[in-house]
């Protein structure tokens, strides 16, 4: 076993596929399909391709995933070989980060979870907490082992993710999108730590991101993937761009300079349908600690939601954006102070919205979630749509035409009688933007609450969720975005509203009736 | 040493090793091996006697157990509820009369209380390495539950979300109990496609770091020492005590005669 200390030169691996391709079980479909790519030790790759390329998929299958004993259950046909043998799962030769640091971490104390590989990989106790110091140090964790790993930020837990991979040190480094899931502050400091370890690092690296721009400067070769295809483009980074760009970018790649334009209706503005007056909102009790006193998220905030106005809530993960958008929507009841309807909306009923009726409410908010998946109530994605114009008391063939309108918008008549959960990323996202939509008497509720609801998308469904977005503020409505997604801040946003330290102030560039 | 340093566990502040309460000290092993031992010893008999020793015994230890106060009390105040509660419906309806009721309830407190001190006084870190080291439970399932207890409050908050979802839908049972049961089926059966699909990718990243790929190592020992030994001779002779006052007094009564 090694178990020498500091940085190791051990040479990275060959990566060598040839006709490769992967079907999931119960798919019809393949993922990828005739894949030819050779990959030299050391090399630093990045992939690309439109959502459902199929890219997290070959990670999957260079870190052995979908081996016989793997997690993944599928069809597999060609040959995919590391240093000339089949990927099975084995002792350390491979490293994978992933997304979602929370589905990552192990253990309960950060030390505990670095060490977790090590003892997998049977390193002699004596030799595992001295790695486990060196890992720690290279990702630049702020505390000491003993730290609990629930009491971090998503940037920290990820670090700590990725000092948990390169304590096994890997030659193989395979990262999925290490940055997705957090806010940017995160995901700086994750970017600092991924730029240093690909300087230092011997490895082969294989590296799967959305916003290009943030890498591109990292690797030294871009690798092109055809969703249920092979490779369509290879080559060092500026060619591939100079020669594939429009392409790419058409098929809904971000690539760096061609960032999409939507074309939205300048706002109208409007005056307050929504007000928060001193709202305090408190974190609901922790399962962990039953005995805590909850803390204080919203600390009497108030704020105006103006119609024919996109205003967003910005701050970091963690920082009481939901909290504000789920009291601003009606959703839930502030501890202290009220969200109160104004205008248009005080005409319908004067109470605080927390106390209208759902189905009330339903007709004239409308709330987006981060998740899609939590506000599917059916089984069809047609039943799905019919659901809130049925139940508003819309006539038969008014909800069939309405529906069908909605499926050619969105792209989602193909789809009109799968099941909601069985849907990509891309097209959860758009069915939940159109769920919303559908439930109002005119088409559309009055305001329309979204908790960041660009995340993760590729191009084409951003530009789509941002033109539709921007038709409805045309005609008057209310739109709130708790987001930080820079370009959609820049292109979309009329009025931002910091939350942070349980205030909100108004921040950066004003426009028509913000909040104090 | 490093290896104890950080197995010692708790977090930074935590007081150093030999200044926390000797029982969350002792080996999780010794302390789960002896509420076992209090519940094997306590099941075959009903008297207030038997069961009252040990229940004065664990009383007597609590204060040591480093529990913070406030967790204490509130278990305490659920089991004492539960013991009234039990005890109330035996003195009603039973046919043992008050002796008996009141037997039932000491011996439910003297049973459950032990269980209740080790859960509380054991960080799960420190019991899981404490079950797969000196109780040779299998690192898989042993591991497995350690990383599940993670994704609870993940659960908690993921319920909570659906809540709202069904509110922003328009959906509300209000008081009709049939709407109730329909938009809770929805809600479990919403979590449970995200538990599975959370577990699953818990999984593949405990896959990933090589785990089961043979034979484990341990980062963190799990030490036996003479007071975990201590612990569990003490409590066999606890309930050798008890039975024998008992049987001495004549208050002894098997459950089954």
């Amino acid at each position: 076993m090694r178990t020498d200390g500091g940085t190791t030169a051990r040479p990275g691996t060959l990566v060598e596929l040839t006709g490769w391709g992967w079907r999931h079980s119960g798919r019809t479909e393949w993922a990828l399909r005739g894949v030819d790519l050779r990959i030299e030790p050391g090399e630093r790759v990045l992939l690309l391709g439109a959502s459902g390329a199929g890219k997290s998929t070959l990670l999957h299958a260079l870190a052995g995933l979908t081996g016989d004993d793997g997690a993944i259950i599928g069809e597999e046909e060609g040959e995919l070989r590391l240093d000339g043998a089949p990927a099975v799962r084995r002792r350390g030769g491979v490293g994978l980060v992933g997304q979602d640091p929370e589905t990552q971490l192990v253990m309960a104390r950060a030390g505990d979870d670095v060490a977790f590989g090590l003892e997998n990989l049977a390193v002699p106790p004596t030799g595992i907490w001295p790695r486990v110091t060196a890992a720690l140090g290279e990702v630049g964790f702020p505390y000491g082992p003993a730290r609990g790993t629930a009491a971090l930020s998503g940037g920290e837990k990820q670090r700590l993710v990725i000092a948990g991979t390169l304590a096994m040190r890997p030659r193989l480094l395979l990262l999925d999108e290490p940055t997705a899931n957090l806010d940017p502050d995160g995901a700086r400091l994750v970017r600092e730590v991924v730029a240093r370890v690909v300087a230092a690092t011997e490895a082969t690296l294989v590296l799967v991101e959305h916003r290009v721009a943030d890498v591109v400067d990292l690797v030294d070769r871009v690798v092109v993937l055809e969703p249920g295809g092979g490779v369509v483009a290879d080559g060092p980074p500026p060619a591939v761009f100079a020669a594939q760009g429009e392409r790419l970018a058409a098929r809904g790649v971000w690539v760096p300079g061609r960032e999409p334009r939507p074309r939205t209706a300048p706002a109208p503005g409007g005056d307050v349908v929504i007000e928060a007056v001193d709202c305090v909102a408190r974190a609901p009790l922790d399962v962990a600690a039953p005995g805590a006193v909850p803390a204080t998220v919203l600390d009497g905030v108030s704020a105006a939601v103006p119609a024919g106005t996109a205003t967003a809530l910005t701050g970091r993960n963690g920082a009481g954006k939901s909290t504000l958008l789920m009291l601003l929507a009606g959703l839930a009841r502030p501890h202290a102070g009220a969200v109160l309807p104004r205008g248009p909306l005080a005409e319908v009923s004067p109470r605080p919205l927390s106390r209208w009726p759902a189905r009330r409410l339903a007709r004239h908010v409308g709330t987006v979630f981060q998740h899609a998946e939590d506000q599917f109530v059916t089984r069809t994605v047609r039943d799905e749509l019919r659901f809130a114009p049925a139940r508003a008391g819309l006539g038969r063939r008014e909800t069939e035409s309405w529906v069908e309108e909605l499926l050619e918008r969105l792209r989602l008549r193909p789809l009109a009688d799968v099941h909601p959960y069985t849907l990509s990323g891309g097209e959860k996202r758009r069915l939940s933007v159109a769920t919303a939509l559908s439930s109002g008497p005119a088409h559309a509720p009055d305001v329309l609450l979204l908790d960041e609801p660009t995340f993760g998308q590729d191009t084409r469904t951003w530009v789509e969720v941002v033109e539709l977005l921007g038709a409805l503020r045309a005609e008057g409505r209310a739109v709130v975005m708790a987001t930080h997604d820079d370009l959609l801040l820049d292109r979309f946003a009329d009025t931002r509203l910091r939350v942070g330290r349980g205030r909100v102030a108004a921040a950066g560039r004003t426009s028509g009736g913000g909040a104090e | 040493m490093t290896v104890s340093a950080s197995g010692a566990g708790g977090a930074a502040a935590a007081p150093e090793a030999a200044a926390r309460p000797w029982l969350s000290r002792a080996n999780p092993a010794a302390k789960l091996v002896a509420a076992l031992l209090v519940a094997a010893g306590l099941v075959p008999v009903v008297d207030p006697v038997t069961s009252g020793v040990p229940l004065l015994a664990t009383l007597a230890l609590a204060p040591f157990a480093g529990v913070e106060r406030r967790r204490l009390l509130v278990a305490a105040g659920s089991l004492l509820l539960m013991g009234a509660s039990v005890g109330l419906v035996n003195l009603l309806f039973g046919e043992a009369g008050p002796v008996g009721a009141l037997g039932v309830v000491v011996r439910l407190l003297a049973i459950a209380l032990p269980g209740v001190l080790v859960a509380l006084s054991t960080d799960p870190t420190d019991l899981a390495d404490a079950l797969v080291q000196r109780l040779r439970v299998p690192e898989r399932p042993a591991l497995g539950v350690l990383a599940g207890l993670r994704l609870v409050p993940l659960l908690a908050g993921q319920w909570r979300a659906l809540a709202l979802a069904r509110r922003a839908r328009g959906l509300e049972a209000g008081r009709n109990p049939a709407a109730a049961l329909g938009v809770f089926a929805g809600m479990t059966f919403a979590l449970l496609v995200r538990a599975i699909r959370t577990g699953t990718l818990l999984a593949m990243a405990m896959d990933a770091r090589a785990f089961g790929t043979g034979p484990r190592t341990h980062a963190r020992t799990s030490r036996w020492r003479a007071s975990d030994t201590w612990l569990v001779a003490g409590t066999v002779l606890l309930l050798c005590a008890a039975h024998a006052l008992s049987v001495a007094l004549g208050t002894w009564r098997p459950l089954f005669r």
